[in-house]
């Protein structure tokens, strides 16, 4: 048993609900008790889609127990398939029914229906909603691309001449981070590269669509996390090449768009012509000054998290000060990129590890979910939304891709939001008394200042953290204390720790005016 | 039970009060009682919640409430891993291990609720026996109790009701001596609480008591000296175990809108022999107030037809307040549990003609909704938005059940509630 309090991830059939969702003429029957319905509202509240899932529950009760739920179940998929009429079903379990083995797949292949019936076997006690929505996609696909007919691996792939190579786009799916906006940004990127998008999936498809996806040309992989394990089904089955650079950032972007030219055999030089993105000039200007080598803390799914690492370092020249995931599929990927930082990577789905590192770390910058973003409001910090879970307000109205040039813009824009601006920071750091623009206060353009200004007063909140009971127990003498008020809110905490860390080294008891300043100058680089 | 029959759609021959009932059977869309938590713990301030069940149970608590309570929520989840379930680990003993780590980090906490969940009860975890075991072991400082809000037993308002139920048995005796009491039962808002101690206090009523408490080292007495109202109605099991512990309680109409409260306070003057000068002059003037709060949705809803899909059951008594305080039109009034005991008042003061349903199969009830083109569709978050796509007005069940509606100075804002989003549909141009 483990004791979770917000969970990354939901249970695995919410990753297939996930696919359902996404793709037409497709219905899942699930065989639940009441209540797992709740599952509805994370599509029709939190993405306001405006229809219902297509999911049917069996929603049985205790006093069916006794009697036949697998009857239950199959009166369900019966009347599910002639309400609804899908051109295809998936069925399984949510954690309850599994323990109930009934076996929707049985059941569902008995009723003889006339269209295919697919069985998803995701042990919920074990998996979790990305695996899940992997797991089920791959399904799918092996289920219609593979009665599409096989053909060899080793077969050249011919291009009729004269026409456009073409891709499927692999891993959009409902519920997921900006996934509808990045479809569009890399259909028009690869446009310009002549390119053509033969199957966008899940995100859209029809199971008719799936069928098609054997004749693409290649595929490229948008969110691994869901279409690795299809795709590199559709690697062995049919040959096809798989794109796997995530382009999200400018130069992952860019790579994306050299790997695409090589791949189909095509010009990459259409689509970086001209000066695609504003993020390298914005990043070069001299107003960035202030973001150079803020340090940045980065967790969230493994896609995103890789991502916004490179583009934290490179295109932005922040620090990584941490890098983590919640996807522990791949772990190995986000241990590789946090040696790169020089930071070691934490591997998690317990949030409170991940707010303890961020109350140790004190970045000056959150990137991360929406428990990110609470953890960095309890503590003060700025942060960014980066990686699904999400809330409602992460459901723009507006065009907001995290992928392609047009993503790189939006990064830009998203990131140095909550940040100070330039000068702000300056004149706060010089003149820390003023009434309205003090110490406390907000960046001006978020208009929270009356919020902020309260917490100047009060003490820094207590959240767990890693120091030692030694460190914690070193005391402050009250000069020191007044001299730590006048270090701006914003890295007030990191220059507490690290001047405990300091004493600690040090052996000193009490801080003083003066360990306040050693420390300073231990710890500047 | 047959499960064909189970399934079949309805039963149109049953009767309530006199009144037909379309019965139903099919997809619930509905909560599980472990929804109550979200509510129940930031009522009972000194009180954790922990949920024995799946990560289906924790995704369910931080996406039910739409958002998520991030300041530390009192509740959480013991998710049941597939080393439990193979038997690798003894799961009592995981269990005293999450307690002991829970109750070091929250020393606060003075009452910890063991919540069954499906999973639990499908694998029949003796919480119960869990839960005597740890109070034991953390007397006196923690009292460990168990109840289950799994949705096989629970439909969304009931987890209020095992929650409560759980808590009886521990009440203190009230001697046998005493003063005649009352305890007003079920979850009010503070504001609402104090509101109607003031009311009670006129009326010459005391002592009164509140189940849930707002801190669990204030559970109220109770004793065959205690009569007690029901401020909600979804509190079956907790009824039977007051009355187990020889409490009464006074049958009366729910204390929404002028005419339920003025009931619902009648109810208890007349047990204590108030007499009728008093009664008027105390509830005078927050009837007055109430029905001018109310005068001012009158144009609004009046003549509106309005159908209710099942949530919380406190949908009849809504309904009733609709009809007769508003003038709305009642189309179907669905409810997950019609009992019929503490629905009688109440169905009594509605009009003849209403379709009353109870149980659900959601895909035929959308098609009588959509059928039927109502004004104004009560729903749960599921069904709002894609019924709002097709045209039709809802409004979310979910926030009837958080928000303060009962009383007379709430009135106007039950009212408002329901006139939110008849104005919303008028004022868009687009």
């Amino acid at each position: 048993m483990k004791l979770t309090v917000w969970t990354y991830e939901g249970p695995p059939h919410v990753g297939a609900m996930r696919v359902a969702t996404a793709m037409e003429g497709l219905h899942y029957v699930l065989h639940a008790p009441q209540g797992d319905t709740y599952a509805d509202l994370l599509f029709t509240m939190i993405e306001r889609r405006s229809k219902r899932p297509p999911v049917t529950y069996t929603t049985f009760q205790a006093r069916d127990l006794g009697s036949d739920t697998a009857e239950l179940f199959k009166t369900a998929a019966r009347e599910a398939y002639e309400r609804f009429r899908p051109q295809a079903m998936i069925v399984g379990s949510s954690c309850t029914a599994e323990l109930l083995q009934d076996d929707p797949g049985g059941l569902a292949s008995a009723l003889a229906l006339p269209i295919p019936v697919i069985p998803l076997d995701l042990p919920s006690y074990q998996k979790k909603e990305n695996w899940g929505a992997a797991e089920t996609f791959y399904r799918l696909v092996r289920a219609f691309a593979g009665a599409a007919g096989q053909r060899s691996a080793a077969e050249p792939r011919e291009r009729r001449p004269g026409a456009r190579p073409r891709c499927n786009l692999l891993g959009p799916t409902a519920l997921g981070f900006r996934h509808r906006d990045d479809v569009r940004e890399v259909t028009d990127l690869l446009g310009r590269m002549g390119v053509d998008v033969h199957v966008v999936a899940p995100l859209g498809a029809t199971p008719a669509d799936l069928a098609r996806l054997g004749e693409a040309d290649f595929n490229v992989a948008l969110y691994p996390e869901v279409a690795n394990v299809a795709a590199q089904w559709l690697k062995r089955t049919f040959g096809q090449p798989l794109v796997a650079t995530v382009p999200i950032g400018v130069g992952a972007t860019r790579d994306f768009v050299d790997e695409v030219a090589r791949v189909a055999g095509v010009d990459p030089a259409p689509a970086l012509a001209g000066e695609p993105s504003r993020l390298p000039w914005y990043s070069h200007s001299v107003d960035s000054t202030y973001l150079t080598g803020k340090r940045v803390f980065i967790f969230g799914d493994a896609t995103h998290v890789l991502a916004a690492a490179r583009v934290a370092a490179e295109e932005f020249g922040f620090t990584v000060a941490g890098l983590g995931t919640y996807s522990r599929e791949f772990a190995r990927e986000v241990r590789e990129a946090a040696r790169a930082h020089d930071v070691e990577a934490l591997i998690t789905d317990d949030y409170l590890e991940v707010e303890a590192a961020v109350a140790d770390l004190q970045p000056e910058l959150v990137l991360g979910t929406q428990m990110e973003r609470h953890v960095a409001k309890r503590l003060g910090i700025p942060c960014a939304v980066i990686s699904a879970p999400v809330h409602v307000q992460d459901y723009p109205a507006r065009y907001s891709p995290q992928m392609g040039f047009e993503g790189a813009n939006v990064l830009f824009d998203t990131w140095v939001h909550p940040l100070m601006m330039g000068l702000e920071e300056h004149l706060i750091t010089m003149f820390r008394d003023d009434f309205e623009f003090h110490d406390g206060a907000a960046p001006s353009h978020l208009g929270t200042a009356a919020l902020r200004a309260d917490r100047a007063s009060e003490p820094e909140p207590a959240v767990p953290s890693r120091l030692s009971a030694d460190e914690a127990a070193i005391g402050w003498a009250e000069e020191a204390e007044l001299e730590l008020r006048k270090v701006p809110f914003f890295v007030r905490g990191k220059a507490r720790r690290n001047t405990e860390r300091f004493a600690h080294e040090q052996g000193v008891g009490l801080i003083t005016v003066e360990t306040l300043y050693d420390a300073k100058a231990h710890f500047s680089r | 039970m047959n499960c064909l029959t189970a399934h079949s759609p309805s039963d149109k021959g049953a009767v309530r009060n006199g009144r037909p009932l379309l019965r139903e059977r099919g997809q619930h869309e509905v909560f599980c009682g472990l929804t109550g938590i979200i509510w129940l713990h930031r009522k009972i301030q000194d009180a954790f919640f922990l949920i024995v069940g799946s990560r289906t149970c924790a995704h369910l608590m931080q996406s039910a409430a739409g958002v998520m309570i991030f300041a530390e929520p009192r509740f959480g989840t013991a998710v049941i891993e597939e080393r439990d379930l193979a038997g690798l680990a003894d799961m009592h003993g995981e269990l005293n291990r999450v307690v002991e780590n829970l109750l070091d980090r929250r020393p606060d906490i003075r009452l910890l609720f063991l919540v069954g969940s499906c999973p639990s009860e499908v694998i029949k975890l003796d919480l119960e026996r869990a839960a005597e075991h740890l109070s034991r072991a953390y007397a006196p400082d923690v009292r460990v109790l168990a109840y289950s809000g799994s949705g096989i037993e629970t439909t969304f308002t009931q987890g209020e009701d095992a929650c409560l139920a759980s808590l009886v048995p521990v009440l203190p005796q009230e001697p046998d001596t005493a003063d005649r009491s009352l305890l007003v039962v079920g979850t009010l808002p503070d504001v609402v609480e104090d509101q109607f101690l003031r009311l009670f206090t006129a009326l010459g009523i005391e002592p009164v008591r509140f189940l849930p408490p707002r801190r669990s080292t204030d559970l109220p007495a109770v004793g065959p000296q205690t009569s007690f109202l029901l401020a909600q109605p979804f509190l079956d099991g907790t009824v039977r175990a007051l009355e187990k512990r020889g409490a009464q309680r006074l049958a009366a109409p729910f204390p929404l809108g002028a005419e339920g409260t003025t009931a619902w306070l009648a109810a208890a003057a007349a047990a204590w022999g108030i007499d009728p000068e008093r009664f008027q002059q105390a509830t005078e003037l927050g009837k007055k107030r109430a029905e001018r709060a109310l005068e001012r949705y009158r144009d609004r809803l009046a003549g509106k037809r309005v159908f209710f899909f099942p949530d919380s059951q406190l949908e009849v008594p809504l309904a009733r307040f609709l009809a007769n305080e508003l003038s709305v039109d009642l189309v179907e009034v669905g409810t997950p549990y019609f009992h019929q005991d503490y629905l009688a008042p109440e169905v009594d003061l509605l009009p003849p003609d209403v379709t009353l349903s109870e149980g659900q199969h959601v895909d035929k009830q959308l098609e009588r909704c959509r059928a039927a083109r109502p004004d104004l569709v009560v729903c749960g978050l599921g069904l709002a938005n894609p019924l709002e796509a097709e045209g039709l007005t809802t409004k979310w069940s979910i926030e009837l059940v958080f928000s303060p509606i009962q009383g007379y100075e709430q009135a106007g804002d039950l009212a408002e509630l329901f006139a939110q989003p008849l104005d919303r549909r008028q004022r868009l141009g687009v």
